[in-house]
């Protein structure tokens, strides 16, 4: 009833072609943006900022670089942490031997280096496909984490390996309370967000899709494979690379490479599954997914008094159900049940 | 159907096949095969179930490399044709099984055939600036064009994983269409169809060979369609050419016959 | 350079190639009958061990709470294969190899809530002592725990291979991995034979779960040995038993003796990405592995 495209015409293939063609689509829109730019600020606890939003923004970024890689173009990718790692460290070092560099140069720069080793470790993806590439990309996970770790240049020869991240600054204004980390990583992740909307929409996002469906009949309508499949793992790891580094600066407070290990790549890729494969949107309800429901089961287990060390079995198993459920049941994930709800509410409240 | 070949009028030779011969392993799949297509004309190939039809049409547009033989196109002599340089010379196909893009709507899969066309790069795509944006309106426009023509305006946005066969048999010409080509291979672009999806299927045909003046190279296995709307037919059995000549003189071919024909289908 | 250390080191490898072989196997063996690459190997082969020694922690005599086990992975396997493969039988393989993602985790999770997460000792009765021969009559110090090791190892190997090939079962499960279809055609009763996999890849998991377990303890880690049975698959070829062997070989000596005479110079822990790199470099020369099958797409 509320929900009724009725009487919305488009007159015009741009029109056609917006991001959110739905007029009550737009009005919700811009009604999270109020929320997220002003009304969150105002109201929620610093709690709130650094333990759920803050990671649920960085995560949603490198869900959604691992969304283009895997869910757009179809190369399965188990290394997303190390290209975080990259990033992470990437940034690190611009920031301490180019003095003065502006704050989000750096992050670009620990972005593009990441992008780089994407390029190298996706050399294999045109040779190989499926769970071999996922097993090679194996190789990319621990041989980069392991090289960050070995070879001192990387770490400022620091003696214990862990690193503090500089402090935040643009301008002269310190980014250091949570409110402020907070608005910075919504801005930084907001804007990503929407290129990679415009990507995926457009002959890029087409293309990877073609090559992800059908490799050989899109090689035959023209398609370059190499240059397709190698640009999805640089924009991919570019992507990865600014969420390692916001994870770092951000989040931990802290550079360095035990953060990025295999397990964080499973998180990014449950993420990717469960939000829903090839969709924008479930990058970002799969990260919110996986950051909210260890707080769930925490506040659950301390109402009925359960140990943490049950607790973080049953996350496990938790986890590992909810994909084989999304798999059996919706393999499009979350996005696509919210787009299923969003049919049912147009018709709302009639069945059909 | 009428037979309006004798109104169409047949350029040089666009295509010749001199000596092919292709093998999987020890499987010969095609020996010593020779033939020429002409510029505007309606080329079919016909032969029964594994005479080497599709592995034809692929060592044209490159698919499958042919371990012997030339193929001369537009002058040029090729050992072998490479799957993007056909492309981007403008040959375009489709497939027996239907090679859509199931994940992608039937706007998008018509819009992949348009790629070769696209200039801007990802960056000012990422950006939806300027040229990006304009590049983008201009070719939906030409795709509309295609699905107008196609008559498939009313499910433009539906993924094609959910289309009827018959529908998706005519997406997959539009991305075909969609490139503009010179050259249109379609590989039994009307199995699996009734009657009247059949005669929408011909028509198609005929009015982008009539309209666009585009060669067309086609398999085909009903008789009636073959007959009626080619200028010139090969005949194939076991890998091998056994006929080439017009409808009627492949007709009244003993070996055809003998090898294919004799209840019309 | 000391030959006899060469050999040690060598012979190390090769022994500790064995043990991978054998991880690699279980994964061969529900990859030919299944077409599914199980992921959850390496928490099956932490179940299996962790479920065996906690019994035997309860009082139960080792080859009760062995028998015990062989039974629970058995069931255990017909469950996975119930609930998580028959559901997704017409997806693609990617989804599958996702859903043993998801599968691992819950059964690393189970296996913990159930047993607990200590690390826990297991006692084989094989001591980890040098071979008296050996080291007498070759001067090298190999353990006997080791070689008793690979001996096993090689058994059940063998006996897997002739399974495969020579008996009646073992083609209908090749049948099976070859065509879901044709193989019910033929009236190959697909449920038994998946069963009868799942059982055996659930046996072969507790022996090297058990094996591994008595040399390093039964822990959480060992889940990660399964991670390392990918680039032995990857060499070998997914669907060649022999080819888990070699593979196996392979991968447990050359990391062995890149770690030792090449890990000095550059700081050590080569042996964390070695067999990975290896198996990438491998990929990109040939695709099917040693003795895989190669693939090729019509369209």
């Amino acid at each position: 009833m509320l929900y009724r495209e009725a009487g919305q015409f488009k007159s015009s293939y741009e029109t056609d072609s917006q991001i959110f063609p739905i007029r009550q689509d737009r009005t919700g829109i811009a009604l999270l943006v109020v929320i997220a730019f002003i009304g969150i600020p105002l109201v929620a606890s610093p709690y709130f900022f650094s333990a759920i939003l803050i990671p649920f923004l960085i995560f949603s970024l490198a869900a959604l670089g691992l969304n283009i890689l895997t869910g757009y173009a179809g190369q399965l990718s188990l290394g997303s942490a190390a290209f975080m790692a990259v990033g992470a460290f990437g940034a690190y070092n611009f920031m301490l031997r180019v003095p003065g560099i502006p704050l989000l140069a750096s992050f670009a720069l620990g972005g593009l280096c990441a992008a780089a080793v994407g390029l190298l470790f996706g050399l294999p993806s045109l040779r190989v496909r499926g769970f071999y590439l996922a097993a090679s990309t194996l190789a990319t996970q621990f041989f980069v984490v392991w090289a960050l770790t070995k070879v001192r240049w990387f770490t400022n020869y620091s003696s214990s390996g862990v690193i503090t991240a500089q402090k935040m600054q643009i301008l002269g204004f310190d980014f250091d309370t949570p409110v402020a980390k907070y608005l910075l990583v919504l801005v930084i992740v907001s804007t990503l967000g929407l290129l990679a909307k415009n990507m995926v929409r457009s002959n890029v996002g087409r293309c990877w899709m073609a090559v992800r469906d059908m490799d050989v009949a899109a090689e035959v309508i023209g398609i370059p494979l190499m240059k397709t499949k190698l640009l999805a793992f640089a924009v991919s790891s570019f992507y990865c690379g600014v969420a390692g580094a916001l994870y770092a600066y951000a989040y931990l407070g802290t550079v360095e490479p035990e953060a990025y290990s295999l397990d964080l790549s499973f998180r990014i890729l449950f993420m990717v599954i469960i939000g829903g494969l090839g969709s924008v949107m479930g990058s970002f309800l799969g990260a919110a997914f996986i950051v909210l429901l260890p707080v769930i089961l925490n506040t659950l287990a301390h109402t009925t008094n359960i140990s943490t060390a049950v607790a973080s079995n049953l996350e496990l198993m938790v986890f590992g159900a909810l994909i084989i459920f999304f798999l059996i049941v919706e393999p499009h994930g979350l996005a696509r049940l919210w787009q299923i709800a969003k049919e049912k509410l147009r018709l709302w409240p009639f069945p059909h | 159907m009428n037979n309006s070949s004798s109104t169409r009028r047949s350029g040089d030779v666009i295509l010749d096949l001199r000596a092919i011969s292709l093998s999987f392993g020890g499987v010969k799949a095609l020996t010593d095969i020779s033939f020429d297509v002409r510029e505007h004309e309606i080329r079919a190939i016909i032969g029964p179930n594994g005479a080497g039809k599709s592995s034809m049409l692929n060592v044209i547009n490159g698919v499958y490399r042919p371990q012997q033989g030339e193929i001369i196109y537009r002058g040029q002599h090729l050992r072998d044709m490479d799957t993007h340089a056909a492309a981007e010379s403008g040959i375009a196909r489709t497939f027996q099984n239907i090679a859509l893009f199931k994940g992608m709507t039937v706007l998008d899969n018509i819009m992949t055939g348009r790629n070769l066309k696209m200039q801007s790069n990802f960056l000012m795509q990422a950006l939806y600036i300027g040229p990006a944006r304009r590049e983008e309106i201009t070719h939906r426009i030409k795709v509309e064009e295609v699905i107008d023509f196609l008559e498939i305006q009313h499910i433009r946005k539906t993924p094609v994983g959910r289309l009827p066969y018959g529908l998706q048999k005519r997406v997959e010409l539009g991305r075909a269409l969609a490139a503009e080509p010179q050259i249109l291979l379609l590989d039994e672009p009307m199995a699996g169809m009734n009657v009247e999806e059949k005669q929408d299927m011909c028509r198609f045909i005929l009015d982008v060979n009539e309209q666009f003046g585009t060669t067309i190279v086609l398999i085909e296995h009903d008789m009636g369609v073959v007959m009626d709307i080619s200028d010139r037919v090969v005949v194939l059995d076991y890998g091998k050419k056994i006929g080439d000549g017009t409808p009627d003189e492949i007709r009244s071919n003993q070996d055809v016959i003998n090898a294919y024909l004799g209840v019309a289908h | 350079m000391n030959l006899n250390f060469f050999f040690e080191v060598l012979i190390g490898g090769l022994l500790s190639g064995v043990m991978y072989a054998l991880v690699a196997l279980g994964f061969v063996l529900i990859y030919k009958a299944s077409g599914v690459f199980n992921f959850a190997q390496g928490a099956m082969v932490f179940f299996a061990a962790l479920t065996c020694v906690s019994l035997t922690e309860f009082g139960w005599p080792l080859w009760l709470a062995i028998a015990a086990t062989i039974v629970i992975m058995s069931v255990l396997g017909l469950a996975v294969e119930r609930i998580v493969l028959r559901p997704l039988v017409n997806q693609p393989e990617i989804s599958l190899f996702m859903a043993t993602i998801g599968l691992s985790f819950f059964i690393e999770g189970m296996a913990q809530l159930m047993w607990g997460s200590d690390v826990k000792r297991l006692d084989l009765g094989i001591e980890d002592v040098p071979m008296e021969s050996l080291m007498q009559s070759l001067n090298i110090i190999v353990s006997k725990f080791d070689v008793i090791a690979a001996g096993i190892c090689a058994l059940l190997v063998t006996g897997l291979a002739l399974f495969f090939s020579r008996t009646k079962v073992g083609r209908a499960l090749r049948a099976v991995a070859d065509d879901h279809q044709a193989a019910l055609a033929v009236g190959i009763p697909l449920q038994q034979i998946w069963g009868i996999v799942w059982s055996v890849a659930g046996f072969v998991a507790l022996v090297a779960g058990l094996l591994w377990g008595s040399r390093n303890g039964v822990q959480f880690a060992l889940t990660f040995v399964a991670l390392k049975a990918l680039p032995v698959l990857i060499l070998g070829g997914f669907t060649s038993v022999p080819g888990a062997i070699i593979g196996g070989l392979i991968i447990g000596t050359s990391e062995k003796l890149a770690e030792v005479y090449v890990g000095p110079f550059v700081g050590g822990g080569i042996e964390g990405w070695f067999p990975y790199v290896l198996a990438l470099l491998f990929l990109l020369v040939r695709p099917e592995g040693l003795f895989g099958e190669k693939i090729i797409r019509r369209i």
